[in-house]
């Protein structure tokens, strides 16, 4: 193993080879072309493309969809792994499995899932519309559709953690009388705290990124219930390659601010383990 | 009674519960309900019938084929992925390493866009290719290579911490009574990592079926040749169709359901194996 051959070698590097080979062509050489394609045509329609009056209404609908799902999530996610990892209770397994399903479905049945909750053949309906609200083919509809493609996201990176952790810590501070706050702030914390960021930060990529599930409840009315991805179809299918990919390379810098961001959690969350 | 306190010393369990539930019943639960009760109301002859519609059988064979093919591609190149960046060392490997990670974070529109100009006859892969007559955007090569895209973290995750714990000895003990690379390979390593493999081609395969985001843009959803089935349900919804979209999604979901389990099957098998069982 440690001796390394002629052969072994070789073969090191023919498969360090084949790696990067793919890793480029797969990976890499689409965000180039994203860039290349954005900056085609000169700085100045880049400009006008990312500053136009629909993209920034886009990204304020992304933006809030994109808050509005990490809130619930990030609650949900430190009620659920905090309930399913300190304590025993029947049916834990059942529950685990129902909070992984929204990322089991594809995005599209989930869309169909919340329009046939919502819309206009559902028996609650009526009683939503006395009240005047809408939820498909309207901004409620798309927040609602971002939370649960996020769903598990945050507690999906909690529970293990707090799994190999155990409860005896709690369980001493709470016999020495410690109140819950202090607890979860002066021992649970300081252990989920890398895990939890990370879960946020992944929450967030793919709240700003889905494109499936709010498609369907979006009825893509410009500058209304336009988040950003469904901006870059709208453009595309009209042709408006260079205004489609400006659009995206907005996207894609997110994307990267992302991978380092999550590069950095990880690298941190090592070493503090 | 004294049994229950001794059991809940920790403080929170009926809020953290009660949080827990509503919140899931609200997002997930309610939800679901009303598809089950949509269903319900349907009759087994119009399901059958919506799909077997030749359309619909056409788009299913897309779907499976292509995504099965991806996740096979995947599957090979994540062992070897995971292989070279847990067995060798080399320049910029912490950044290969973070790339991997690349599809969850880029929205798969921007993926599909990207890839679809790239492979597009004027595009710089697509033209050179073109040379020789091969079409890839607007064909199910083009639906594979966006699936491939899709599903590279799977296997290289799911592989990559089997490999790190794997004990080298057997390989040295093996090399030094002269077995050759190819047999090392096979006869020590890869039973090791077999389940992690399947696990990872399973979890993908799954999201390759539902795929939709980068798929459109380079599928060019032709009938019978290039539209997979969650386009088709698309489709249904935009003309308000939703008997048919929903019983199109039952199938989907069934077999979304039956990889699900298959690979919690084979997961608690990896657990033991990690866990050093």
């Amino acid at each position: 193993m440690h001796e390394e051959t002629k052969g072994s070698k070789l073969l090191k590097w023919f498969l360090i080879g084949i790696s990067a080979l793919f890793i480029f062509l797969m990976l890499v050489l689409p965000l180039i072309t994203v860039i290349v394609e954005a900056f085609k045509s000169g700085i100045e329609t880049y400009w006008e493309a990312v500053s136009d009056d629909y993209t920034i209404k886009a990204v304020l609908l992304t933006i809030e969809a994109t808050l509005c799902a990490v809130l619930i999530n990030t609650v949900f996610g430190l009620f659920a792994s905090w309930a399913i990892t300190k304590f025993h209770f029947k049916g834990k397994k059942l529950l685990t499995t129902l909070i992984d399903i929204p990322v089991t479905v594809s995005p599209i049945i989930a869309g169909l899932i919340f329009v046939l909750t919502y819309g206009r053949q559902s028996i609650i309906y009526p009683a939503l519309q006395d009240m005047g609200i809408q939820v498909v083919f309207a901004v409620p509809g798309i927040v609602l559709a971002t939370i649960f493609v996020t769903f598990p996201f945050i507690s999906r990176e909690l529970i293990p953690v707090l799994e190999a952790q155990g409860t005896d810590e709690e369980e001493a501070a709470a016999l020495m009388g410690a109140g819950g706050f202090t607890i979860f702030r002066k021992i649970t914390f300081p252990h989920i705290k890398w895990a939890f960021l990370y879960g946020i930060v992944l929450c967030a990529a793919r709240a700003m990124g889905e494109f499936g599930a709010v498609s369907v409840l979006s009825g893509h009315l410009r500058g209304k219930t336009n988040t950003l991805p469904l901006h870059v179809e709208i453009l595309f299918n009209e042709f408006k390659y260079v205004p489609a990919f400006a659009v995206s390379s907005i996207l894609v810098m997110l994307a990267v601010i992302i991978l380092i961001i999550r590069s950095v959690v990880e690298y941190r969350g090592k070493k503090a383990a | 009674m004294r049994k229950k306190a001794n059991k809940r010393v920790i403080p929170f369990f009926g809020l953290s519960m009660g949080v827990t539930l509503t919140i899931l019943s609200l997002v997930v639960l309610i939800p679901l309900a009303s598809l089950v009760i949509f269903t319900a109301q349907m009759s087994w002859s119009d399901i059958v019938a919506t799909i077997t519609r030749d359309r619909v059988i056409a788009s299913f064979e897309v779907s499976f084929l292509t995504s099965f093919i991806a996740s096979a591609i995947n599957a090979v190149m994540g062992v070897v992925l995971a292989w070279v960046l847990v067995r060798y060392d080399f320049p910029f490997k912490r950044l290969l390493d973070g790339m991997i990670e690349l599809p969850f974070a880029l929205p798969t529109a921007v993926a599909g866009i990207a890839l679809t100009s790239l492979t597009a006859n004027t595009g710089l892969i697509g033209s050179f290719f073109d040379k020789f007559g091969i079409q890839i955007a607007y064909t199910r090569v083009g639906i594979t290579v966006a699936l491939v895209f899709i599903g590279i973290p799977f296997v290289v995750r799911t592989v990559q911490p089997v490999l790190e714990k794997l004990d080298s000895t057997y390989e040295e003990a093996a090399g030094v009574l002269g077995a050759s690379r190819i047999k090392i390979f096979w006869k020590i390593i890869f039973p090791e990592i077999r389940p992690a493999v399947f696990t990872g081609f399973g979890l993908a395969f799954g999201r390759c079926l539902g795929e939709y985001g980068s798929v459109v843009f380079i599928a060019g959803n032709k009938p019978y040749e290039t539209e997979i089935t969650p386009l088709i349900i698309m489709s249904e919804l935009q003309e308000y169709d939703y008997s048919s979209a929903t019983a199109i999604a039952l199938v989907m979901l069934l077999a979304a359901f039956l990889i699900l389990f298959g690979v919690n099957i084979i997961q608690a098998r990896n657990t033991k194996i990690l866990k050093g069982g």
